[in-house]
């Protein structure tokens, strides 16, 4: 499944990151590598872009970037 | 340049300008990197004045794909800073040190100020900084830039390390295939490097990740680079990855190994957990818009109604007294008749009536830098982007527009956080759109003359015309002069931290500075060539009556262009044009043209140029028609082009042309004059 897909709270560990150019390697700079954990804290109030949780810090991305990542979901806690 | 030349590199949101203030007190430069549109700020390190830093742009990465990383490359190579200082923000170390990696493979001494290191204790985790620096070979001083911790130590530090020269000791943070590709790579273009005067391990490193200016400074030759992308291929294969993701993964692994040694962490500090809970509030589903909205309205009511209004009332009677004691000692000392109008009439109306002014700029540059040093501008990009997004934009661009509510000039200049020229060009397109504090004089005296029981809606309506306007440009323009893709919003949302007084003051003082400036330049200027226009004629000689003078002539030439748009009167013309020299000017031309000396006098005499209506459509043509010189010259300056910032005013005064030609004539058939 891809990081857009998961819901407020939910977590899950990356697997692959799409998208090319700018976008790609500004991802990849962030932090936003393969098997980096990765949590979503929420959605904004016009339901979009989405808050991430990871590194111990928040970071903000459009789910329609967040849908480049390929995910392994984890359970819930 | 003489002495020894520092440069200050890390993130943003690492309280790297927090560092500057510190380490140079108030003795700053402002300026441009050459050829770009990236601020400079350059200062003297206190008690050691023959050390000049340069504060670099935050940024991420090394990557050549902002302008902000491109200067900072640049600077880095061809200036040969003798140190660089690296502000690591020890509450989010993971991200910070791959920055810290790429920096040290330039081969320049570097000292790191691992900032915020009081959060970090205060919440109970540790650092082992000795372990740290053990294990990066460079040194590290833990400092609260926001408290002036550590900073003495700091300096000492960099002290020593510029006489030492030590560059950081390992550069090797790589394992496996990517070890391997940096190695051969590094062989093949050692000569290059060292004739381009190039670090080495970092022409090595670009070269593996694909970094095409790399490739092009240092001239390889097609045969040479053939067999790089030969040994990167090898390396991708070996790897199931790309060569961006794989030097990513690389430095990401190396740091996770480095934190798993030196970093204790329990859990996140004090300041995070409560940004969590703040954030629960002010980006709340429902709340989050509402909130925002009011935390605007109390910035603009603060400023303009309690703070503001006040102060500028005191330096106008100020003003007014030093004018009149000034007109009186000219009388005295028997002045030529024309100087003292030149004096009075020209410099003392114009300059003094943009002058009392200087309060409300302050005043909202203090709440607009408070909002943005506390971590709130990012979380206003986040709750509106969606929004922009609809009109092409991005979140970022929300805050050079709200920066326009104040003044288009630092919202203009605040266009160079976007990474996108494309976005760029369109927030400094629109942003204008935004009405500036500036024209708050000209709707005080309209309204005044006017609609004196009803300002504060027709103030509303204005303010709401110019949004409209903005946002249905962007709707015509997005798929028009500016179609394209977006710039993607990859965006931190810094912990909240209480912005430090330093930090607005000097923000505040900027934007005085900035001002002033402004007006003995500028609008000094603008004064003088308007107050000749008006006081001589074609001939050179002075005229008795103002309707008689070059400017009534220009005025007059141009007036019946107005004529559908209800406001034909020379005077209205006029005005406008000198509009441009300032919008202030709005006001002090018409009160110069019509010799009113008072507000009321104003008033009376504006009543004969305006109707109710035909002033509400000169009032929308006020607001939309291109912004000020200074504006304009800001615009230039962040567009790179002439021809590019006239286009711009082109499309903003035919907007207003437009619009207030739809307010006169559909107001005239509902009022059916």
């Amino acid at each position: 499944m891809t990081l857009d897909q998961l819901k407020p709270g939910e977590g899950g560990v990356i697997l692959t990151v799409g998208g090319e150019g700018a976008l790609r390697r500004h991802l990849l700079d962030m932090g936003l590598t393969p098997k980096t954990h990765v949590q979503v804290r929420k959605v904004a109030p016009m339901g979009d872009p989405i808050e991430l949780f990871l590194r111990g810090y928040v970071l903000t991305i459009r789910k329609e970037d967040a849908a480049k990542l390929t995910i392994q979901k984890e359970a819930a806690k | 340049m003489s002495g020894i030349l520092l440069a200050l590199a890390g993130n943003q949101n690492s309280g790297k300008t927090t560092l500057f203030n510190c380490l140079t007190g108030s003795n700053q430069h402002v300026g441009n990197f050459p050829g770009v549109t990236v601020e400079k700020k350059e200062g003297r390190i206190l008690k050691h004045k023959e050390m000049t830093l340069v504060d670099l742009p935050g940024i991420y990465s090394l990557s050549p794909y902002t302008s902000e990383e491109v200067v900072t490359r640049d600077f880095l190579l061809d200036e040969h800073p003798q140190a660089i200082i690296n502000i690591v923000d020890a509450t989010n170390i993971e991200r910070n040190l791959y920055l810290t990696l790429q920096l040290m493979e330039l081969s320049i001494p570097m000292v790191i100020a691992l900032n915020m290191m009081d959060e970090v204790r205060a919440s109970g985790n540790t650092i082992d900084v000795k372990g740290l620096e053990t294990r990066l070979g460079v040194p590290v001083i833990p400092i609260s830039a926001g408290k002036g911790e550590g900073i003495a130590d700091l300096t000492d530090a960099v002290v020593r390390t510029v006489k030492t020269g030590k560059k950081p000791e390992h550069l090797d943070f790589c394992t496996g295939p990517v070890h391997r590709a940096v190695h051969a790579v590094a062989h093949i273009v050692e000569d290059h490097a060292k004739k381009a005067g190039y670090p080495l391990r970092f022409a090595a490193t670009k070269l593996v990740e694909g970094d095409e200016p790399t490739a092009k400074k240092l001239g390889i030759h097609p045969n040479d680079l053939h067999l790089i992308n030969h040994l990167v291929q090898d390396m991708e294969e070996e790897l199931g990855t790309d060569r961006e993701a794989a030097l990513a993964d690389m430095r990401y692994q190396y740091i996770e190994g480095l934190c798993r040694e030196c970093v204790v962490k329990r859990g996140e500090t004090k300041e995070q957990l409560r940004s969590e809970k703040i954030d629960r509030i002010l980006t709340h589903r429902i709340l989050g818009i509402p909130i925002f909205i009011c935390i605007m309205l109390l910035v603009f009511w603060l400023t303009f109604n309690v703070i503001g209004a006040p102060l500028q009332s005191l330096l106008e009677q100020g003003i007014d007294m030093g004018v009149s004691r000034l007109s009186a000692l000219l009388v005295q000392w028997d002045v030529t008749p024309w100087l003292q109008s030149l004096l009075i009439n020209g410099v003392c109306t114009g300059v003094g009536s943009v002058l009392s002014f200087l309060p409300i700029i302050v005043v909202l540059f203090f709440f607009l830098s408070i909002l943005e040093d506390s971590g709130y501008m990012a979380r206003v990009a986040f709750v509106m982007d969606k929004l922009l997004r609809k009109i092409g934009l991005s979140g970022r661009s929300f805050v050079p527009m709200l920066i326009g509510f104040g003044c288009s000039v630092p919202a203009i200049m605040a266009t160079r956080t976007l990474s996108s020229e494309r976005d760029r060009r369109m927030t400094i397109l629109l942003t204008p759109f935004m009405s500036c504090s500036a024209k708050l004089p000209i709707y005080g005296m309209i309204t005044a003359a006017f609609f004196p029981k009803h300002g504060g809606i027709v103030m509303c309506a204005m303010y709401l015309t110019g949004i409209l306007v903005a946002v249905l440009s962007g709707l015509l323009l997005k798929n028009t002069v500016f179609h394209g893709k977006p710039v993607p919003f990859v965006m931190e949302l810094p912990a909240y931290r209480l912005p430090s007084a330093r930090n607005v003051l000097l923000h505040m003082w900027e934007k005085a500075k900035d001002f002033l400036h402004k007006a003995f330049t500028v609008i000094f200027l603008a004064s003088i060539v308007i107050w000749f226009l008006q006081s001589f004629r074609f001939d050179l000689h002075l005229v008795e009556n103002s309707a008689d003078s070059m400017l009534a002539a220009i005025g007059s030439f141009v007036a019946p262009l107005f004529a559908p748009l209800g406001f034909g009167d020379w005077r209205a013309s006029t005005a406008l044009i000198t509009g441009f020299t300032a919008k202030e000017s709005v006001v002090s031309t018409l009160s110069i043209l019509t010799g009113a000396g008072t507000d009321a006098q104003l008033s009376a005499a504006l009543s004969t140029i305006f109707t109710p209506l035909t002033a509400l459509s000169f009032l929308t043509f006020t607001i939309l028609y291109m912004p000020c010189v200074a504006a304009f010259a800001a615009a230039k300056r962040e567009l790179g082009s002439t021809r590019r910032a006239v286009l711009t005013a082109l499309y903003q005064t035919g907007a207003a042309y437009v619009v207030a030609l739809a307010v006169y004539q559909i107001g005239r058939l509902l009022i059916g004059v």
